[in-house]
């Protein structure tokens, strides 16, 4: 079943106003029990609104859902590109390139996106960065950061790497040691294990349905 | 009355950590802001990312120590008794502000942790707004269940319920409940992302504005003697509107997290409404007080109750509807943008209602052991709190400004031409209009910590003034000293 935004919209109001009115009878509108009832009708209507919205929204979410990919997306080419359908980007999960030069098993790959997610709590990411737009502004928004150009155009050759996957766990362990302006990231003692599952997660979130945010990353307007 | 109840002394104590706590959040959010501009000031110390993370958790508990404190203090009041489980609200205070004490001292010096599950409990779980580790989570629903348990059984023993505690009391249980919500890890972060934002926005959007809704109610009928049919009446229009709008308006925050794309239009349609409730409150309290033609005993009280209301609406509703529709938010979504929002916000929509409660305890405090006079009236008043009072508005429309502006410049250079890259975002942070705006961010908050400064100094050393009888139609309580 598709769910449009107008349906709920209307069906919630709707709802909301008929229960009021109905069970509000014999009240005058300037009385305190029709905006109570009006209280009560507009909270329950709503929360169970946003219950069923959920349920339908987890097909979405889940790992292997409508928009979110399982673990092991990890061994695609991940590229971000326009569809004149929807009129924004989306991403588009290619053949498979590996990671870290081999083929990650879905368990191996469940893992290894287990610890990269801790990691980036741990280590507070988001207290500086954005992901999936939301966290603080002190440093770039990580949604699609893995397909940042700046890891080819600067970070390869800087830490002299031969793959991107390579490089980026180079330098998130070292990021004092390579800073790329006068804001350097902190050292936050990544272990080898900690690095490579952040480059994971990284290009895990990079595959994830955004509905077009950012828009045309990487794309500077002509 | 003529004695304090206990639940009004846990009161005080309640707000006296909140202030103090108030005050070590402006401190950190002057450390990243002097950070954004000599971004090696206290690096490897005190990074962006510990001052930040700081700077907002003190500013969350701070405002729900001011919010329990605010019911410790009307509940025995509303309905003439002591509140029942005192004790054990005594008890949960001590053991909130302990945690409170731990987790910042771990916060500060141990900072992070290795990336495991240990870390999530013990250290922190590196979700922004709730950061705090998974044992303080435990600790904090305890003490909100006692919050909780104080109030229905206040109720009970009491054997009526109003309007106002009826609210309450099921506001309370969707507040506490909601935050459960952000208490499990998943290596998902959509469903991190989904789930977390029932906490922080259905706190803030939702069931915050209706407790403040509550204790704003409370505030005006004793304020201003605003009768209670009129004040219930208002806060059921209120619940009406915040929860009609502000429930589904949670959808604002599902547009780009990998969320079905009806929540583009469900949270653009319904955060779009989502300032009329503020609307509202609004014409509640000016429509109040124009009744009493401004004369009311406790000034500072009042004119935070107004800053509360236009604050409320200006900052959570204009500043937050500038950026709600998703054809803006696509490019405006992670900037300053979202951070002049939430300053203004939070400082009026909260910051301004606990200092307005602050006030209301402080003016019936004072008045306690003044013997009255004949044709002599009270009045809370002092010059220092005017100083702090326009130094705060001035200082944080300064910063929400300075911070809208970069906001802006970051929408459109980094995000809409630049293409959202590392480089597209140095290029933003490094144009002339951003930079200029972090230094005129940073003086607006340094002249904020000045407020504060006074403020502080004017909770400690304001009294009551005896003035004639005709200057005023209300008056502080006058209560007499009982030996």
């Amino acid at each position: 079943m598709k769910i449009g935004w107008l349906e709920v919209v209307v069906a919630s109001i709707f709802i909301v106003i008929f229960l009021t009115l109905i069970f509000s009878r014999g009240s005058n509108w300037l009385e305190p029990r029709f905006w109570r009832n009006a209280a009560i009708f507009s909270g329950v209507i709503m929360t169970i609104f946003l219950i069923f919205l959920t349920f339908d929204t987890h097909r979405y979410i889940n790992m292997g859902g409508i928009n979110v990919p399982e673990p092991d997306v990890i061994n695609n080419k991940i590229s971000y590109v326009f569809d004149p359908d929807k009129g924004h980007y989306v991403p588009k999960i290619g053949e498979q390139e590996g990671f870290f030069g081999k083929i990650w098993s879905k368990q191996e790959a469940a893992a290894l996106i287990d610890k990269g997610k801790k990691t980036i709590q741990s280590r507070n990411c988001m207290d500086c960065h954005t992901l999936l737009g939301n966290g603080a502004y002190y440093a770039p928004d990580l949604t699609k950061a893995w397909l940042d150009p700046k890891w080819e155009q600067l970070i390869i050759p800087v830490v002299g790497k031969k793959t991107k996957e390579e490089a980026i766990a180079t330098w998130l362990q070292h990021p004092d040691k390579y800073p790329t302006w006068t804001r350097k990231m902190p050292n936050l003692k990544l272990t080898d294990e900690e690095a490579k599952a952040v480059v994971a997660y990284l290009k895990y979130m990079s595959a994830i349905y955004t509905n077009g945010f950012p828009d045309h990353f990487g794309v500077a307007a002509k | 009355m003529d004695k304090l109840y206990e639940s009004q002394k846990l009161a005080i104590w309640y707000f006296t950590v909140a202030i103090v706590l108030f005050g070590a959040q402006i401190l950190f959010g002057l450390v990243g802001a002097i950070q954004f501009i000599n971004p090696d000031f206290l690096y490897g110390v005190l990074d962006f990312s510990i001052g930040r993370m700081l700077h907002i958790n003190a500013l969350v508990v701070w405002l729900l120590l001011g919010f329990i404190g605010a019911i410790y203090w009307f509940l025995p009041k509303e309905f003439n008794r002591e509140v029942v489980g005192i004790a054990i609200g005594k008890l949960a205070f001590f053991i909130l502000v302990a945690a409170v004490a731990v987790v910042v001292l771990v916060y500060l010096f141990v900072q992070i942790g290795p990336g495991d599950i240990k870390t999530l409990w013990f250290i922190t779980e590196g979700r922004e707004y709730i950061e705090a580790p998974r044992w303080a989570d435990i600790g904090i629903v305890a003490v909100a269940l006692v919050v909780f348990y104080n109030v229905v059984a206040t109720a009970l023993s009491a054997k009526k319920i109003t309007g106002i505690t009826g609210v309450l009391i099921v506001d309370l249980a969707a507040l506490f409940g909601l935050y459960l919500a952000g208490m499990f890890y998943t290596p998902n972060i959509s469903v991190d992302q989904f789930y977390w934002w029932w906490v922080v926005h259905l706190w803030v959007e939702a069931t915050w504005e209706v407790l403040i809704g509550v204790l704003m109610a409370w505030s005006l009928m004793h304020l201003l003697g605003s009768p209670r049919r009129l004040v219930e009446t208002w806060l059921y229009v209120e619940v009406f509107l915040v929860f009609g709008t502000g429930i589904l308006g949670l959808g604002h925050h599902y547009f780009w997290i990998g969320t079905p794309e009806y929540w583009l239009g469900i949270g653009g349609f319904f955060s779009a409404l989502e300032p009329i409730p503020l609307v509202a409150m609004i014409i509640h309290a000016v429509y109040d007080a124009g009744m009493h033609k401004l004369k009311t005993a406790n000034r500072p009280a009042l004119f935070w109750v107004f800053a509360q209301a236009f604050g409320n609406f200006l900052g959570a509703g204009v500043w937050g509807f500038m950026q709600t529709l998703p054809q803006i938010n696509l490019y405006s979504h992670g900037t300053q943008m979202a951070a002049s929002h939430g300053h203004l916000a939070f400082f009026g929509a909260y910051v301004a209602a606990n200092l307005a409660i602050l006030y209301i305890i402080i003016g019936e405090l004072r008045m306690r052991g003044i013997t009255p006079q004949k044709g002599v009236k009270y009045i809370l008043d002092s010059k220092a709190w005017k100083y702090a009072y326009v130094g705060m508005i001035i200082s944080i429309i300064g910063m929400t400004a300075a911070l809208l502006v970069a906001g802006f410049e970051q929408t459109l250079q980094e995000r809409a031409i630049g293409g959202s890259t590392w480089q597209a975002y140095i290029n933003a942070q490094e144009h002339p209009w951003f930079k200029e705006a972090m230094l005129w961010r940073l003086g607006f908050g340094i002249v904020f910590f000045v407020s504060y400064i006074i403020l502080v100094y004017d909770i400690l050393t304001i009294k009551p003034k005896p003035v004639k009888e005709e200057e005023i139609e209300t008056e502080l309580e006058v209560v007499p000293e009982k030996a």
